[in-house]
């Protein structure tokens, strides 16, 4: 193995490969992610009604993500690892700042304002959270013993928890998603796993027990949006209708006469799928899930080419979160899984997600470009 | 480098790793299968049947807000009715340019910059696709104005909608209170479903503790569309079922009579049907208008309100807690004879004042001079301080709260309001666990006339006499007297099953002394006693706002206003066969017979003579 990652590094004597590897970019992941955005500006433009000043927006805020991409991508992982508790630490006072703010203005939360910009620390503790958990785990050995694992699960309840309070259940989600990822990959037992689905099953009747009459109601609502006509069950509706008059080959560019006519409503932000669906087709979403698994596969490869436990669990937390955001948006708009407010990775428009996102792939791209050739 | 002296670990680590990517990756496959398998069914199997629902898409589904339930008096008059106006309103996903259209909009209808500003801040916390409300109470010919250029507005029309009103305005605006916009934390915890088209929320008052009776059940349209999303046609509708109407006890023409007998000063105003524990009069001065927070009160306005001295927010007939003064005598005699540690014709010597064996410090009497021989009787009709004193002592702090805790003193009445204070009535334990000191005897005394720790609401004090006039048996104030709808009508009249055991003769000596009070020759209510037909039992009280030193004289004219006693007075009538039960609180009024007492007296003759003072009006 070793011989083939200085095979990798010494066989490619081009100017242009030279200069990309000083500038720490990993090209594969970053084709994978361009043609992902080229794609994204196509369905906003017909999404979005044909607005152009909508499209330049997009590609600011793309260009800022960008750019903090490279940024990070020229940092030492080891920067990132001694960092880890600090910026953890950062992050759970600002949620806690939030939260008491929250309470004071008697209403729900979840920014700071900073003065000149509003600043939400729950995006920052996508990254923060699973950085913490990677660290903490790789300073014992692994398989994680049960004091490890039990340590590991109080500090990612407490963010968790700060976030689901605001109330913003997408991002605990995400964020409890990327913390279970790092366990999982440090080695978690399968029993263990398996006990801690058997233990949340069999506590939900109890939950359910204590809930007020509106609580149970919202909670059913979530499950079945069905039952909310005017509500979650209308997006729902409208977007399977959407989805399904696509058919095969789609409507073809621009021919979405659901978003066109304002029965989909998001349909440049948390629906965006739908319109992609109805003007594209089937063939038009499986080669978009296609494009996804092609970056996904290529984080996985730089996790496993990783050189030390913590870059390891870090690239294989981060590579999993980023399908978490496409199964849990493709999911609701599909309607297979609940409404939860959780953006098309890349795509949607709006959002601070994507800055938290090109941050990931940032930190990605450190890992596998600052890799230590070792001597044979 | 570390990692160089445990190779082992780290192969065994990579092992694990490797295996689990692999896991995840296979887990990955299978679920993006599975999004794929449900696109094949919702796109080609589901094809046909999505493109011809696509094609119909036409529908489009509007909530219809249920019409809130009406609050009248006991009479039937409407204390808070719906009135259609005309609003407004913006849907912004279907407006291509916000601002340009919102400016456009501003010159054509003249509207200020800080509704502007409303409204933005209102279509924040609203989804994009609902109509946000801009205008309200747009005028006919502003309705005209914009219905020329309405074509060139998509995403903005005018609605009919019914507002909230309340025409009595402050007479009533602490007991009715009102709706207002819904809030971020409300929109946390009411039912989506429900209230899905409604933006507004009873905040206060009757509108808030009969939210969900009044508010009714929503319901929706289905809309036909045209190509401009404009609605073309009604396809089916689930009617709205509306709100309950609610009756209340409350007789605003007694409500009217009370507020304004209250005239300069601040305070409240209670009357308690004894009968049935209906509340015939809950009055706080001043009041404030409520209908301004309906469509959204300006902070300025609002900050008016809050700051303003006489704070007209505040409900003191709920929330406002004195000391009672001289009126907690007649229960504190009672308590005496009832505990056995005096009786009826016990009599004592007032020199004016009074002293705990082997402390300098006098505690004085109303009068500098003394009463002379009193018997309880005339220590009730004269107020005499010295006689309650001994009594206080002679009883201690515990019985004295066992006793007046049975009347309700202390504790929250349980009327259907929000927000009702507890008052205080103290207690050994209670100055040991709150403020972490023993009780002292001079404490016990001035508990004896009302004064200390001890604190009542205007509605406790109601509550008590109305209960002590029914001799024992405990009234539970209530205001709503009966809620209707479609469906049923129900009534609540709760008559009391709470009974607190008294001897009779005892209650019997106590209303006695009450009625001596207003009708006796030495009453410190004596000017009521004229012009009636009827006996009305009572007793007046002076709660002092501030502690005079030692040898200082209160000397009243010499004193602020807001320094001056606060004026009580309680009352029940007619004594033979009590019907209404009344207490009357005056801030800064100085004395309970003069300020407070003609005010109850005007409360209970209206509502006993209804005739004569209809006759009076005209």
């Amino acid at each position: 193995m070793k011989n083939e990652m200085r095979q990798e590094y010494f066989q490619s004597p081009s100017l242009i490969g030279n200069l990309l590897r000083s500038l720490h970019i990993d090209i594969p992941l970053l084709l994978g992610l361009l043609m992902i955005c080229a794609l994204s500006f196509v369905i906003l433009y017909s999404a979005g009604g044909q607005e152009i000043s909508l499209l330049y927006r997009h590609a600011t805020r793309m260009g800022l993500a960008m750019l903090l991409m490279i940024v990070l991508a020229h940092i030492n992982p080891r920067q990132f690892q001694s960092f880890s508790v600090a910026l953890f630490s950062v992050c759970v006072l600002l949620l806690i700042a939030v939260a008491v703010m929250g309470q004071i203005s008697m209403g729900a939360q979840r920014w700071l304002d900073l003065g000149f910009f509003r600043f939400q620390p729950s995006e920052f503790t996508k990254l923060s959270a699973p950085m913490m958990l990677a660290w903490y785990l790789s300073e014992h050995s692994l398989p994680p013993r049960p004091k490890q694992v039990v340590g590991a699960a109080i500090l990612l309840l407490v963010p968790v928890l700060l976030i689901a309070k605001q109330p913003d259940l997408g991002t605990a989600l995400l964020v409890a998603s990327s913390g279970a990822a790092v366990l999982f990959f440090a080695g978690l037992s399968w029993w263990f796993m398996l006990g801690i689905v058997t233990l949340l099953a069999s506590l939900t009747p109890v939950l359910w027990h204590f809930m007020r009459e509106y609580q149970r109601n919202r909670v059913l609502t979530f499950i079945n949006p069905e039952a909310d006509p005017m509500g979650a069950g209308y997006h729902i509706i409208q977007s399977k209708i959407a989805i399904g008059s696509g058919g095969i080959n789609g409507k073809g560019w621009l021919g979405s006469s659901q978003a066109e006519l304002d029965f989909l409503p998001e349909s440049s932000t948390d629906f965006i799928f739908a319109v992609f669906a109805e003007e594209f087709g089937l063939f038009g979403c499986v080669g978009l899930l296609a494009l996804y698994l092609l970056v996904i596969s290529r984080c996985f490869y730089i996790a496993v080419q990783a050189q030390d436990t913590y870059s390891r669990l870090l690239a294989g937390s981060l590579a999993f979160t980023f399908f978490v955001y496409v199964f849990v948006n493709i999911g609701m708009v599909i309607g297979v899984l609940p409404v939860v407010g959780v953006p098309l990775p890349l795509v949607s428009y709006g959002g601070t997600s994507m800055v938290t996102l090109m941050a990931g792939f940032g930190i990605l791209m450190s890992i596998h470009t600052h890799r230590k050739l070792l001597p044979v | 480098m570390d990692r160089k002296f445990a190779i082992k670990d780290s192969l065994a680590e990579n092992r694990i790793f490797l295996s689990r990517i692999v896991a995840a990756f296979v887990l990955i496959i299978l679920i993006i299968a599975g999004l794929v398998a449900r696109l094949v069914y919702l796109q080609v199997v589901g094809h046909e049947h999505y493109a011809t629902l696509s094609k119909d898409n036409r529908i489009k589904i509007a909530p219809l807000p249920p019409t809130r339930g009406i609050i009248y008096d006991r009479h039937g008059r409407m204390l808070a009715q719906n009135v259609p106006t005309y609003s407004l309103e913006l849907i912004p996903e279907q407006i291509e340019n916000l601002d340009e259209t919102l400016s456009k909009l501003q010159q054509l209808l003249n509207i200020s910059e800080e509704k502007i500003d409303l409204f933005q801040k209102q279509r924040k916390r609203n989804k994009a696709f609902t109509s946000t409300p801009l205008l309200q109470n747009l005028t006919d010919e502003e309705v005209a104005k914009f219905a020329v250029v309405r074509p060139y507005f998509p995403g903005v029309d005018v609605y009919a909608r019914l507002v909230r009103h309340y025409p009595y305005g402050d007479l009533a605006a602490h007991v009715v209170g009102y709706v207002g916009r819904i809030n971020e934390q409300e929109m946390k915890t009411l039912p989506v479903a429900e209230y899905r088209g409604t933006d507004h929320v009873g905040k206060n008052g009757i509108e808030k503790a009969y939210e969900s009776q009044l508010h009714g059940t929503a319901g929706y349209e289905e809309i036909e569309t045209n190509a401009q999303a404009r609605a073309v046609n009604t396809v089916a509708t689930v009617e709205p079922i509306a709100g309950s109407n609610i009756y209340l006890t409350l007789d605003i023409d007694l409500q009217k009579i009370a507020y304004d007998a209250l005239s300069e000063y601040n305070g409240a105003a209670v009357a308690i049907d004894i009968k049935t524990g209906g509340v015939l009069v809950f009055a706080s001065r001043p009041g404030f208008d409520p209908n301004p927070f309906v469509s959204g009160i300006s902070a300025k306005e609002y900050k008016a309100l809050q700051d303003s001295p006489d704070q007209p927010l505040y409900n003191r007939a709920l929330r406002g807690q004195y000391p009672p003064g001289s009126t907690a005598k007649p229960f504190l005699a009672l308590a005496g004879l009832e505990y056995g540690v005096t009786d009826f014709g016990h009599r004592l010597f007032c020199p004016g004042y009074y002293k705990l064996p082997n402390v300098e410090h006098k505690y004085r009497d109303w009068k500098k001079w003394g009463h002379g021989m009193v018997d309880m009787n005339e220590a009730i009709t004269q107020s005499c301080d010295v006689y309650f004193y001994d009594l206080a002592l002679a009883l201690g702090i515990d019985r004295i709260h066992e006793f007046l805790d049975q009347f309700g003193f202390g504790r929250k009445t349980g009327i259907d309001l929000v927000g009702e204070l507890d008052g205080l009535l103290p207690s050994k334990d209670w100055k040991r666990s709150h403020r972490n000191q023993a009780w002292f005897p001079g404490e016990t005394l001035i508990t004896g006339i009302g004064q200390g720790y001890m604190q009542t609401t205007p509605l406790q004090l109601a509550k008590a006499t109305a209960t002590l006039a029914n001799h024992g048996k405990v009234v539970i104030p209530h205001l709503a007297h009966r809620i209707i709808n479609a469906n049923y009508a129900d009534s609540i009249d709760l008559l009391p099953d709470e009974v607190i055991p008294l001897n009779q003769k005892n209650v019997d000596n106590i209303i006695l002394a009450m009625t001596n009070v207003v009708h006796g020759s030495r009453g410190t209510a004596g000017r009521l006693a004229k012009a009636i037909n009827y006996q009305i039992a009572g007793k007046t009280g002076t709660a002092q706002v501030f502690t005079i030193k030692q040898e200082e004289k209160y000397n009243e004219d010499a004193i602020d206003f807001k320094m001056r006693d606060h004026a009580l007075f309680i009352a029940f009538a007619p004594v033979h066969d009590p019907q209404i039960a009344v207490a009357i609180v005056a801030e800064h009024g100085g004395h309970g017979g003069s300020v407070a007492a003609p005010i109850a007296g005007e409360i209970i003759d209206a509502y006993l003579n209804p005739k004569k003072d209809a006759q009076h009006e005209k």
